[in-house]
């Protein structure tokens, strides 16, 4: 199974994004190098629009992570309340 | 398919036509295992010149400053020309020994292995 | 109150409910580059789009990564972020980006916006043309970005008549030459594809964070924002070629074909970025070997894998590929290096640390291969000697790099390949480049080399130094040679207030 992977700006907003990403994929691996977080997974990573503004307590729109969005490996998918990447294999 | 083009039978300009070098070709010239230099080296050169002047009044300039350059034996010292085994003859012009525009010669000195015997 | 929309609903109302059909004029052609290549589309509506990103959104978002970036600019000049960067042979790093890279960006923006007018279908025009738009933000952000240091430091002052004329810099601008003159679908799979979802990642991330890591703020301010964009192109590149796929079987042979070429394309290219990585960061983060292995071999492997139920393989000179990672950093800086005075930026030996730090990070070839060339450029430097090559290297016809690349079995020696076309001989660095060539010459016999340029004329002269100051506009003296005793290395010390 390959790895999916999304990386991200390290500042305040991604903070919560991975802490949200922590939650919802607990095999994740996250990986901080300078100015970027590095998260990669095997198959299958969602970001969920809840479980971030909980985290943020703010309502959060799936689209800002283009703000703080730096690189992601995997077919995307997008609706209103998730963002996911997986691999087809 | 020499070129997949919109046009029909596209055809491109040859930039590198021995026509636009005002009466020169262009010979290469690298010393293998030599890694000193990062590549075979250019010289514009007119296709009538001997051999023995490429060998003695072009290429020294460049590769004399790698200590070993002094100590080539040129009598044994084995050539290719574009790939294939070559003798060249020192006092015939480089177009009639077959050395024309853009041919690549190499030479190899198996004595000498380069800084450090590490073929630099 | 009215429903809101959702992302779904609002994107197919805002794109492809505002396309129209053609009653009266003939849809070929109003779409003329659509079918030469080859390449069947029977329906264009199966294009799908995963970031359903509308105009308005796109407007809302971009405006706000550029706030932010402009205000980091704003700090980052106003508290003079040049004194802040790790070393002055950084700043280096940076011209190469601005000369070499930068207009690529100007370069991708025009394709784009080529394309976007192009396509018959909606979905991808549109996806085009925010692409389009991203481009060109990003060219104008780096050189703003780079400005900065402009006033401090040289090199900077003439980045785009250099890209046009410098010799090492007709390898990126040829490289996007050869896109933008291909059909669209080709260049989609050159630039959307290839170049945007594996190999920009290894300039703009791995190499991004070394700048943050050696305190160049701005850079990796611009290189994150822009990067952000990069998600989106990733996107489309696999989206374009998941499309060519399912359209029609015919199309698989069309794209491995491309895949082939661009990959090979675009590894050659970047052997700039690992010299960078390698040999120009002073506080170094991964090295070239290491972020190859993460961004192409791991990322690269895994898209392959995923493609592979079309019948696409991994392409044609990946072993090659994967052994050229041990060597090809040291091989373009060593002919940087020795073509210092050529260059406009400065070269120096690396620090007897910074050695170590190769040793162990390339232990299979360093030492064995590397290490001696600057132990004599060493010894050289100690006899008052500094090495610089005093004829022009021969050239690549294809990828117009100095033919320094070698045979992978055989460190030491050169990787010659040649083939004879209309009577004409032509030479390659390596099977890829021949391959390319051999595959559509009537299109490389045009390759405006730099080397061949100088000797017919064209490039003013007649000695070197000419071309490099008259025509390439390089201030000798100042813009080239060592870092040791530049003005740049002067001017730092008078900063820092060091002898």
């Amino acid at each position: 199974m390959s790895k999916v992977y999304i990386a991200l700006q390290d500042n305040d907003e991604s903070r919560y994004i991975v802490e949200a990403i922590e939650e919802d994929n607990p095999e994740a691996t996250v990986i901080h190098m300078p100015a970027m977080i590095r998260i990669e997974m095997e198959g299958r990573l969602t970001v969920n629009r809840e479980t971030v503004e909980e985290k943020m307590g703010r309502d959060w729109d799936v689209q800002e992570l283009h703000l703080n969005l730096i690189t992601l490996g995997g077919n995307v998918d997008e609706d209103d309340d998730s963002l996911s990447l997986h691999w087809n294999e | 398919m020499p070129v997949n083009a919109i046009t029909p039978d596209y055809k491109g300009e040859v930039l590198d036509k021995q026509e636009n070098f005002n009466g020169n070709q262009v010979v290469y010239v690298g010393w293998d295992h030599h890694m000193m230099f990062c590549a075979a080296f250019a010289y514009p050169v007119p296709p009538e010149m001997s051999f023995k002047t490429l060998l003695h009044e072009v290429i020294p300039e460049a590769f004399s400053l790698h200590e070993e350059f002094s100590s080539v034996n040129w009598e044994t010292t084995e050539w290719l020309l574009d790939g294939q085994p070559f003798i060249p003859q020192m006092d015939v012009s480089l177009k009639e020994q077959g050395v024309n525009h853009k041919s690549l010669l190499r030479f190899q000195t198996p004595e000498l292995k380069g800084f450090q015997n590490a073929g630099v | 109150m009215a429903k809101k929309l959702n992302i779904k609903d609002k994107y197919r109302l805002l794109t492809r409910d505002l396309d129209w059909d053609f009653s009266y004029e003939d849809r070929k052609e109003a779409f003329p580059f659509e079918e030469f290549e080859g390449i069947k589309i029977t329906d264009w509506s199966k294009w799908e789009d995963p970031f359903r990103l509308t105009m308005d959104s796109y407007w809302k978002y971009q405006a706000e990564k550029e706030k932010k970036l402009y205000a980091i600019f704003d700090a980052f000049s106003q508290n003079n972020g040049h004194l802040n960067v790790s070393d002055p042979r950084y700043v280096n790093a940076i011209k190469i980006f601005l000369t070499g890279v930068s207009p690529l960006e100007y370069q991708a923006y025009q394709g784009f916006a080529h394309v976007g007018r192009q396509f018959g279908g909606v979905g991808a025009r549109v996806a085009c043309q925010m692409q389009s738009l991203d481009e060109l933000r990003h060219v104008q952000t780096q050189i703003h970005a780079m400005s900065h240091y402009n006033k401090f430091f040289d090199g900077f002052q003439d980045y785009s008549h250099m890209h046009d004329r410098v010799w090492y810099l007709s390898v990126p601008k040829s490289f996007f030459n050869d896109a933008r003159a291909a059909g669209p679908f080709e260049f989609m799979i050159a630039i959307g594809f290839s170049f945007e979802y594996v190999l920009t990642n290894l300039l703009f991330v791995p190499f991004m964070s070394g700048a943050a890591h050696n305190g160049d703020m701005a850079t990796v301010t611009f290189g994150f924002s822009a990067q952000s964009d990069e998600a989106r192109h990733m996107t489309l590149g696999l989206e374009v070629i998941k499309f060519l796929l399912e359209q029609h079987e015919d199309n698989v042979p069309i794209v491995q074909k491309w895949i082939d070429k661009w990959f090979w394309r675009g590894s050659r290219l970047l052997t700039i970025v690992a010299m960078m990585m390698d040999y120009m960061l002073p506080n170094k983060v991964m090295s070239w070997k290491e972020a190859w292995e993460v961004y192409f071999e791991e990322a690269g492997g895994a898209l392959f894998k995923d493609l592979a139920r079309y019948g696409i393989k991994m392409p044609k000179y990946a072993e090659t590929i994967e052994k050229e990672k041990e060597h090809i950093s040291h091989q373009a800086w060593w002919t940087f290096y020795t073509h210092g005075h050529a260059a406009g930026f400065h070269t120096w030996i690396p620090t007897d640390e910074e050695l170590d730090w190769l040793s162990e990070k390339y232990p299979e070839t360093f030492d064995k291969y590397y290490r001696p060339r600057w132990e004599l450029a060493k010894k050289m430097e100690a006899e008052g000697k500094r090495f610089y090559t005093k004829a022009l290297p021969q050239l690549c016809t294809t990828c117009q790099i100095p033919m320094l690349f070698t045979e992978m079995d055989d460190p030491t020696q050169i990787c010659y390949r040649d083939t004879v076309y209309n009577g004409d001989r032509y030479h390659f660095c390596s099977d890829g480049c021949k391959d390319i060539f051999e595959d559509e010459p009537e299109k490389y016999v045009q390759s405006w080399l730099p080397v061949h340029q100088i000797f017919q004329g064209n490039c003013g002269g007649p000695d070197v130094e000419n071309v490099l100051a008259d025509f390439y506009r390089m201030n000798l003296g100042a813009d080239n040679m060592d870092m040791t005793d530049s003005p740049d290395e002067k001017r730092w010390k008078q900063w820092k207030g060091v002898a």
